[in-house]
């Protein structure tokens, strides 16, 4: 009994030794961060209470929770990266963080999450840094509720905001990022999920994946980027009810999608964007029950695209629906609503009767010939059009929709 | 030379088409930006308006003006009063209430509703075509004695600014699309009036987006403030010489 006793006690000792609080402040027993995370052991709670610390740069190598009392402010003094996390299982919580460094040689980034797992970066506001949240190399993390504001100009002098290299199985949740060059980005990450962030004004693309298989990204916005979205080199990837919204400029795309395969596209918004969607080599994608307003282009899908299929999408008010540069079409488009549609319905099963060609004269004539675009809103142009709908010859004879719908679909 | 351009004006004006054309376009404009739920789109509706419609109205009644003015012109000779004199009069009359009614008609609305840079250039060129298609008009009146002939010449002139310009265009673009045609674009615009006034109206619209390579070369060119100048230049420059052509042609005419 005594000795189950003792065993009790000791284990209450470890435990309490491991939840450990070292509270930082002016009036605490720990001045500067580093002083407390130098002795933090595994567990370990650093608790910052605000206020405005100059440390360099902090590298957290135990698993600890960095906890912030009214986000105290981190700043780099933009000679540093301010936090370097080197162990599994650490937390940050509620931070700001402020001018980092800027190297496009190191990459330095506000956070870094260097060749760990299960790591927490949550409830940050970083602003003014180079490369905001960085993860390399970083499994099972979560980078939840963080906001990110950078002010670059140029795409070379600034860096990504959320910027994972070689991951899996990440986490991106509910955070802002602006005016980075690429909002988010993914390069070799695998199996993760990006769910309501929103990602407005940066200076390249809202999103952007590179060789990123089986991800999905959910319910995001992507507003007013340089160019929009790319997605390129990846498979299986889930695309659900996000917004892209205003990406407007010569060579700003909705969703740019190049070399994907065995994708699903589904309940996306596609308003006042150049192009709603270009692909480009793209195969086995589903698009369904997208919305496609307001755009330039709703479509635009090259020729090398295949055993795509577009069901149940609405085109509604697009200068040209779809585009395409040759007359090979290997993509179906089937039971879209077009409201383009000119024709009518017999039998009333709201299925129009007559196929829908929405590739027009022009659009093809100024795909051959850029130069044509001079004539764009000339009256030649409408008159073409409307000739070419009656009897097609330069547009492709199979890019149709045999069965438009007569009515929007509800979404 | 004024009490002939102030009786011309107000003779003019009384004209139930010119009315009817300024009522027309009231309706039409107020309607185009009350029905659109954006001002962009509502632009847009308006732009095959004053490109198409305005010149073709200009065009037209001028013409038919002029035939029907053939006894106050003769009457007007006979007095002590240089040709010159009662040619420019008669233009500046038919300019400047044509103008006015679409000033009245589209102009009003488009200032109101529309963004100020947009709907400034949208009015300004609507009043340049208004000027350029009277001075067409002046010139195909003046040619032919034939009322039947002059008419129809003004309408070919129309169709052929409207429509046929375009058509030459896109064929030798096709004929030549194996060399950079930017260049050549730029000084095709520039002999027909109407496209260079689509592109200068279209440039200021944020759907010139769409216009890719082509459009980003017009926009060097014509969205600076030289550009702009210049194309204002160009197009009055086709007022004046086809009034001045006309003008020398009434001098020598035997009426």
């Amino acid at each position: 009994m005594r000795c189950l006793t003792c065993i009790l006690i000791l284990l209450l000792y470890i435990q309490t030794a491991a939840a450990r609080t070292l509270k930082v402040g002016r009036q605490q027993a720990f001045t500067t961060i580093a002083a407390a995370i130098a002795v933090a052991q595994n567990n370990d709670t650093v608790l910052v209470e605000a206020g405005i610390y100059r440390e360099k740069n902090l590298i957290i190598s135990r698993s600890i929770v960095l906890l912030g009392l009214n986000h105290p402010e981190l700043d780099g003094e933009k000679k540093y990266e301010i936090i370097t996390i080197r162990a599994d299982n650490v937390v940050v919580d509620g931070f700001k963080l402020s001018h980092s460094g800027v190297s496009s040689l190191d990459d330095l980034a506000g956070i870094r999450i260097h060749n760990c797992h299960n790591v927490t970066v949550r409830n940050n506001i970083l602003d003014d840094t180079f490369f905001g949240i960085y993860s390399q190399l970083g499994i099972n993390c979560t980078i939840e509720n963080n906001k990110l504001t950078a002010y670059g100009e140029a795409e070379l002098q600034s860096g990504n905001g959320i910027h994972c290299w070689k991951s899996d199985s990440m986490k991106i949740i509910a955070n802002t990022v602006s005016g980075h060059r690429d909002g988010i980005y993914f390069e070799f990450v695998t199996n993760s999920i990006i769910w309501r962030n929103d990602s407005y004004n940066n200076i390249r693309y809202g999103l952007h994946f590179m060789f990123s298989h089986n991800d999905a990204y959910i319910t995001n916005i992507f507003r007013n980027n340089g160019a929009g979205v790319a997605v390129m080199y990846s498979h299986g990837v889930k695309m659900i009810h996000n917004f892209f919204e205003k990406n407007w400029g010569d060579a700003a795309y909705g969703l740019l999608l190049k070399e994907i395969s065995d994708s699903y596209i589904d309940g996306n918004y596609f308003n006042e964007n150049t192009s709603g969607i270009y692909m480009e080599g793209t195969s086995r994608l589903e698009v369904v029950q997208n919305v496609f307003s307001f755009n330039g282009w709703g479509m635009k899908i090259q020729a090398s695209c295949m055993d795509n299929t577009i069901t149940r999408n609405n085109f509604q008010s697009n200068t040209f629906d779809v585009g395409t540069n040759g007359s090979l079409v290997l993509n179906s488009f089937e039971q879209n609503y077009w409201d383009k549609y000119e024709g009518y319905d017999l039998n009333r099963d709201n299925t129009g009767d007559v196929p829908y060609r929405p590739v027009s004269m022009y659009s093809m004539i100024v795909e051959k010939n850029p130069a044509a675009m001079m004539l764009f809103r000339s009256f030649i142009t409408s008159l073409l059009d409307r000739s070419e709908k009656i009897l097609p010859t330069l547009t492709p004879e199979n890019l149709k929709d045999d069965h438009p719908l007569m009515k929007p679909l509800p979404l | 030379m004024k009490k002939i351009i102030k009786y011309v004006f107000t003779d003019i004006l009384r004209n139930k088409i010119v009315l009817g054309y300024t009522a027309f376009l009231l309706v039409m404009s107020l309607s185009v930006f009350n029905l659109e739920d954006n001002t962009s789109k509502g632009l847009l509706s308006l732009l095959n308006v004053v490109l198409i419609i305005v010149p073709l109205v200009s065009v037209i009644f001028s013409t038919i003006y002029i035939y029907n003015s053939a006894e106050f012109v003769e009457l007007l000779v006979s007095q002590p009063l240089r040709r010159k004199h009662i040619w420019t009069s008669l233009y500046t009359g038919l300019a400047g209430s044509l103008s006015l009614a679409f000033l009245i008609g589209a102009g009003v609305p488009i200032l109101l509703y529309a963004p100020a840079g947009t709907g400034a250039v949208m009015t300004g060129m609507g009043l340049l075509l208004t000027i350029i298609f009277v001075s067409i008009a002046l010139l195909a009146a003046v040619i032919t004695r034939d009322k039947a002939k002059g008419i129809g010449m003004a309408i070919f002139l129309w169709l052929y600014f409207a429509l046929l310009f375009d058509g030459l265009v896109l064929f030798i673009l096709f004929q030549f699309q194996d060399y950079p045609l930017e260049k050549f674009m730029l000084v095709a615009t520039a002999f027909n009036p109407i496209d260079l006034s689509r592109i200068m109206i279209l440039l200021k619209m944020d759907i010139s987006a769409l216009m890719g390579f082509t459009g980003a070369v017009f926009r060097d060119f014509f969205g600076s403030g030289t550009g702009f100048i210049i194309a204002i230049g160009i197009l009055v420059t086709w007022a004046a010489v086809l009034f001045w052509l006309s003008l020398r042609r009434f001098n020598r005419k035997d009426l």
